[in-house]
């Protein structure tokens, strides 16, 4: 970061010892006919910039608008800028550094005289300054600034500040952290279950006292009264016992709304978990129940959603062409 | 000049414009801005924007009409700083205020500076000061 720093502001230093780029003539001179594309567009009714009465009142013939300062010396299509320009190049700089981003957040003007008709500008352009890194709402960046005179031969008709954030663009938030999801607690009881899940088995757990499976885990079989524990891996096919669609309060780590079913596995115990398409996508709302995609019997299997190294949750994926 | 004191705190009628493709496509060409993010909305969208939006040069045209309306024609522009926020792209609605809140004496010349914001439904799109100089009798 720090030799990026260095770099950038070695480089603004360079372009801005340049100083005033030399005059660039507009392509043409201040003309009606751009006036008129120009007013026709922005729908500015204002009398002065056109050849009538008012305009001979007030300035003697017609003016262009102040705001049209910096269209006469726009480049136009032509993609090349002459080696001099400073915003070009130090938005190459900035380009090479990282900070390929760019936002207009100043545009200063001052008008020194309306423009006439005939009258030929040149531009001049030099870097002002660049300062950052700053940290922005959009990202890290610069801010670029770089000041514009406008004459007709040596007299100064206007000036422009302008101003650009050039940035890299911060991390998009595209939905809830995953791993800011609530943790289960785990025990010695339950351990083999996440055990399982981490890789990719969904295991339950079998009583060694009468074989009896239950769900959740437990200490002691519900059956036979034995402490003595096991597990079996299941295939992890079964079918929606019931479900429900979590709109509100919001859920850590979960993107709204959540659909959760209660599953009857093949083996006969239930577990809870997210329903998920058949591709482990979240279901989107539409292709959920009330587009009966999912109902009571929709065919499940499980998957695994890995959160990170200490959590793998099993969900629950409805089978293709499954739904009744 | 006018023998009329200036009024500070005057209140500007408000301005609603619907952005339209139109309006976006039609002002980039005539200000010969012809950056793609102002007239192609797949490429606008491909770089990350929702559409295409209005160019700096053209919110500064707008600022300016808005104002000259209110000043009348025979007023004159000196100055206007805009701070640029919110895209205003197609579909949404400009809506200007304004406010005169300063007035300066400088030479012969009484500049009114007035605050403009033109907001949109993302916020605010552009924040601006404009100094203007109202003719002679027009600042009753």
């Amino acid at each position: 970061m720090s030799d990026t720093h260095d770099w950038i502001m070695e480089q603004a230093s360079l372009l801005r010892d340049r100083g005033e780029t030399t005059p660039r003539p507009a392509r043409d001179p201040v003309n009606q006919p751009q006036v008129h594309t120009w007013l026709e567009a922005i729908g500015d009714p204002n009398p002065v910039y056109r050849d009538t009465p008012e305009a001979t009142e007030v300035h003697g013939g017609p003016v262009a608008p102040p705001a049209m300062a910096q269209v006469w010396t726009m480049y136009g299509l032509d993609p090349h800028r002459p080696a001099d320009d400073p915003l070009h190049s130090m938005m190459q700089v900035m380009d090479e550094a990282g900070f390929t981003s760019v936002l207009g957040t100043n545009c200063d003007q001052t008008y020194d005289r309306y423009l006439r008709p005939g009258d030929h500008v040149t531009v001049t352009t030099r870097l002002e300054s660049v300062v950052g890194p700053k940290r922005t709402g959009v990202g890290e960046g610069y801010f670029v600034t770089t000041r514009s005179t406008w004459r007709v031969g040596d007299e100064q008709v206007a000036t422009m500040l302008f101003r650009v954030l050039k940035y890299k663009p911060g991390p998009r938030s595209s939905g809830p952290d995953p791993s800011s999801t609530v943790r289960p607690a785990r025990n010695r009881d339950s351990e083999f279950f996440w055990e399982g899940t981490a890789v990719g088995e969904l295991r339950i757990q079998r009583c060694n006292g009468c074989g009896a499976l239950r769900h959740p885990p437990g200490p002691m079989c519900p059956h036979c009264h034995a402490t003595d524990q096991g597990h079996v891996v299941s295939p992890g096919r079964g079918h929606v016992y019931s479900y429900v669609t979590h709109h509100a309060p919001q859920v850590p780590g979960k993107q709204l709304p959540l659909l959760l079913a209660v599953v009857e596995l093949d083996e006969g115990v239930r577990m809870i978990g997210e329903l998920r398409d058949g591709t482990g996508s979240r279901l989107e709302p539409l292709s959920g129940p009330d587009s009966g995609a999912v109902e009571i019997g929709t065919p499940v299997e499980v998957g695994f959603e890995r959160i990170d190294d200490d959590l793998t949750l099993a969900v629950w994926r409805v089978v293709d062409g499954g739904s009744a | 000049m006018s023998t009329t004191a200036p009024q500070v705190e005057h209140q500007l009628p408000p301005w609603e414009l619907p952005v339209t493709t139109t309006l976006v496509v039609s002002t980039a060409l005539a200000t010969r801005d012809f950056q793609d993010v102002h007239h192609d909305r797949d490429l606008a969208v491909q770089r990350g924007s929702k559409d295409i939006f209005l160019n700096i040069l053209t919110t500064t045209g707008l600022v300016q009409r808005y104002v000259g309306e209110w000043a009348g024609h025979a007023a004159l522009i000196r100055a206007c700083e805009l701070r640029l926020g919110a895209p205003a792209y197609p579909g949404d609605t400009l809506s200007f205020r304004g406010t005169v809140s300063e007035v300066l004496q400088v030479g012969v010349e009484t500049r009114q500076v007035v605050d403009v914001v033109g907001s949109v439904s993302l916020g605010d799109h552009v924040t601006a000061r404009v100094t203007v100089v109202l003719p002679a009798g027009a600042q009753a």
